[in-house]
């Protein structure tokens, strides 16, 4: 089976949870006899090859307005219409968005046929919309260039460019949802996400949730067809080496650490109101905040405020070797998230051999039974699992070992497994 | 012609607060008082009222042929005592008819047995004690805390001049023996040991109200039927189970009550007769030894300790609780001393078996925590500030002590 499959990042390139889940999800289809070509707005180059095989949208080159072929030009029309990251425009407007000067026009080799290339700068910058949708006018011709039975498209950056791949291919598409735009951004959502959202998840053949959590968000706020959405929870790639040796720890406390991005969704307040908490009882405690965010200021302003900054430390973001090291200093791991869809770092935490305390509004508390669960708000009860983690040792080496065990039952070849037999299931349906 | 020895439990434990780790070291109360009090109303009135008026007419109503025995646990008998003093006096009114008698167990409903000789001694002698003041007669017979025995068991319970005790009779626990028949236990001969009929005691306890089961819905006249086809080798037959079966676990809706009045009419119609567990062994000569070198229960399928010392978080729990002990001796301060009997209570070990995690049976059923690992934390929180409070008396002695030994010495000068 042949997948055409669109994201947004990817390995080593990453600035979160989304590209670590997709490298798992192509080597969970890779291990099942699956072949996925991987399209990314812009490769590096040193992403892993093995089996996968990554397309860089920078490098296709599409033909020049008004060189399109019938199918492409109705999948534009479409697109024109239908989408929603592409502000309003007049038809000449629209045309002149995909003249050559918006990317690089150049001819095909021995030919004066003109095409043009879009310069993708990857990431998540102030252009995104308009990413976005050069993303999308570029699938279409992937999607004509390549064989595949089915289309795979990863969150809504990549939505319209699954929507595309299908207008141009007549092939059925999947959207697999990681998080949602209440997720991101709690009530104040932006409406033209939500709808760009909605419009992968409408298009689609068939919706994956990453949990039940997230499920039922896009049942009931985004009003799709329960039927349509299948919960497929990710999964952990086995660490690839075998701990670092114990080295001397730098703090004779206990550590207790937080990574993920700094933003409204992951809490990262709650954390520190709730170390503050236990420093007030019990100063033989350090607290790590791991990670970068448009709230990281305000953070360190705010332990600053609650003058716990000696037992607080800021690292920024951290990858490979420094993130193993603060997993080897940690005694306990905290995702305090508002609303997380997922959340693969406590696994990561439980693999490096650190119980966690994980937030109930996850979808990782699904799949972990070994774990203390609190609501991400409650800074009491969270106070209190950190202090009972550090301090009683039955609990922590209990969950220590059992969480571990459930971690290593969950590998991303079990999980490309379902995502292959649900292809199957929307590919039969698809055709009859 | 069978004997029937009919022996119900009665406990509540002391349930704990939520005790945050923020309280430990500022002298707040362990128990929580309005939960306590709210479950033994409640309880009270779907059970040990009701079930009592019950038995006290069904005693009077068969002219004394009609006998039961009960254990007490002593946490049960003080929350009677300071929350619902009237369902004292109606043990106390089933006490005064003559044909109910009352057994020995730990005061706590602890797992002392367990762990300290000493500590299952005091309290043994202490629930006998109190039983001894409310209802005018020492007991002889014995049943551990969830029926939990093996020789050594036996063996302490025989030096506290025990005559019988009474434990689980599942077929994992005898193998090809008989339930039906009165042991002697190997370790002390002159005990004898009885043994519950699990499928029959738990067709009362467990089955009665559940409509999936071929045999519901179970009538008196039934059951005395089962109960009669025993082979003529079964002497005894022994219904042992928690009271409150009766109107609690089986709300009143499900005709438990209506049950219990059939069946002293029915079994006495065919000859059966009722007995105390120290009747029966007075009636009935030991057919065998019985040699339980491994502890067994009468709890879950496994019937053994698993139900509470099954996992890390228990033992952890449980050493630590134990590891206090000398102090606790040491303390001479009554409340401490209270608090730790009532911190020994086998339900907060219950509490923390990671068990229904994976099948999610009766133990969600009786927990008031959401999970395993709330029950240890709040037990543990509970238990470091009980240490801490109790290093800080012992401290507190010392100095007293010293100063009076400085003073002394300074008169002598």
């Amino acid at each position: 089976m042949q997948v055409l499959m669109f994201g947004w990042e990817f390995p080593p390139h990453i600035s979160g949870g989304l590209g670590t889940a997709c490298q798992g999800i192509t080597t969970g289809l890779a291990a099942n006899d699956v072949n996925v070509l991987f399209v990314v707005p812009k490769a590096y180059g040193n992403e892993p090859a093995e089996k996968i095989k990554l397309v860089s949208a920078s490098d296709i080159a599409i033909p020049a307005p008004g060189r399109q072929t019938q199918k492409v030009q109705e999948a534009l029309t479409f697109f024109e219409v239908n989408c929603p990251v592409v502000p309003y425009l007049s038809p000449e407007a629209f045309a002149a968005h995909s003249e050559p000067e918006h990317g690089i026009a150049t001819t095909v080799e021995g030919t004066d046929i003109p095409v043009m290339r879009y310069a993708f700068r990857g990431g998540y910058g102030k252009d995104l919309m308009k990413e976005v949708w050069q993303y999308a006018l570029t699938a279409s011709t992937i999607a004509e260039q390549h064989n595949f039975d089915i289309i795979h498209a990863h969150d809504w950056l990549s939505f319209p460019a699954g929507i595309m791949a299908r207008e141009a291919s007549g092939k059925p598409l999947v959207v697999h949802v990681h998080a949602t735009e209440f997720d991101r951004s709690g009530d104040n959502i932006n409406m033209q996400v939500y709808e760009t959202e909605r419009q992968g998840m409408l298009k689609a053949d068939q919706v994956i949730a990453v949990s039940e959590l997230t499920r039922q968000t896009i049942i009931h706020r985004y009003h799709i067809p329960a039927a349509k959405v299948t919960t497929i929870h990710n999964a952990v790639a086995p660490a690839a080496k075998a701990a670092a040796p114990a080295g001397e720890r730098m703090f004779p406390e206990k550590t207790v650490s937080f990574i993920g991005r700094v933003t409204y969704q992951k809490g990262p307040a709650f954390f520190i109101e709730t170390a503050a908490k236990i420093l007030r009882q019990d100063k033989g405690f350090r607290f790590i905040m791991a990670g970068s965010g448009d709230l990281l200021h305000a953070m360190i302003a705010h332990a600053a405020r609650l003058r716990i900054s000696s037992h607080f430390h800021f690292t920024g973001f951290l990858k490979g070797a420094a993130l193993d090291r603060v997993l080897s200093e940690s005694d306990v791991y905290v995702m305090p998230s508002v609303s997380e869809p997922f959340g693969i770092s406590p696994l990561e935490a439980v693999r490096a051999g650190v119980p966690v305390i994980v937030s109930r509004q996850s979808g990782v508390q699904e799949v972990l039974q070994y774990a203390l669960k609190v609501d991400g708000w409650d800074t009491d009860a969270m106070a209190n699992a950190i202090y009972a983690l550090a301090r009683y040792k039955g609990l922590s080496s209990m969950l220590r070992r059992e969480s571990a065990r459930e971690v290593a039952a969950l590998r991303w070849e079990t999980q490309g497994a379902l995502i292959r037999t649900l292809y199957n299931d929307v590919i039969a349906s698809f055709i009859s | 012609m069978k004997h029937v020895c009919l022996y119900f439990q009665v406990h509540q434990p002391f349930r704990l607060r939520n005790f945050s780790f923020m309280e430990i070291g500022k002298g707040h109360a362990y128990f929580d008082e309005d939960i306590n009090y709210d479950i033994l109303q409640k309880v009270a009135r779907n059970c040990y009222l009701p079930a009592n008026q019950l038995l006290l007419q069904l005693i009077k109503a068969h002219h004394g042929r009609f006998r039961v025995s009960f254990s007490i646990s002593g946490t049960a008998l003080d929350q009677f005592e300071q929350y619902l003093p009237e369902v004292t006096d109606s043990f106390r009114a089933l006490a005064d008819t003559g044909c109910v008698e009352f057994l020995a167990e730990t005061y706590g409903h602890s797992l002392a047995a367990l762990k300290s000789r000493e500590e299952f001694s005091r309290q043994v002698k202490a629930h006998a004690d109190k039983i001894t003041g409310l209802f005018g007669k020492r007991p002889v017979a014995f049943r551990n805390t969830e029926l939990i025995y093996n020789d050594a068991i036996g063996e302490m319970a025989a030096r506290l001049g025990f005559t019988t005790i009474l434990t689980e009779g599942a077929s994992q626990v005898l193998h090809w023996k008989s339930p039906h028949n009165v042991y002697a236990s190997a370790a002390s001969p002159d005990l004898r040991l009885l043994l519950k009929d699990f499928r029959l005691s738990d067709d009362i306890a467990f089955r009665f109200s559940d409509r999936n089961w071929p045999e519901w819905p179970l009538t008196a006249a039934r059951f005395a039927h089962w109960l009669n086809a025993k082979p003529p080798g079964d002497e005894i037959v022994n219904l042992f189970m928690d009271y409150e079966t009766f109107g609690e676990h089986h709300a009143q809706g499900t005709g438990i009550f209506a049950f219990l009045a059939d069946l002293p009419g029915q079994l006495d119609a065919h000859g059966n007769r009722f007995v105390t567990p120290s009747e029966a062994v007075e009636l009935l000569p030991p057919v065998a030894t019985l040699s339980m070198p491994q502890p067994v229960s009468w709890a879950d399928e496994a019937r053994d300790l698993s139900a509470w010392l099954g996992n890390d978080l228990q033992q952890d729990a449980f050493d630590s609780l134990y590891a206090l002990e000398k102090k606790v001796r040491a303390c001479n301060h009554a409340q401490l001393q209270q608090e730790w009997l009532y911190l020994q209570s086998s339900d907060h070990f219950y509490y923390m078996s990671t068990k229904a995690l994976a099948d999610g049976s009766v133990h969600s059923y009786f927990s008031p925590y959401n999970n395993p690992f709330d029950a240890f934390v709040n037990y543990m929180n509970v238990l470091t500030d009980f240490s801490l409070r109790l290093d800080r008396w012992l401290e507190r002695k010392k100095t007293v002590n010293d100063e009076r030994h400085t003073l002394q010495a300074g008169l002598h000068l």
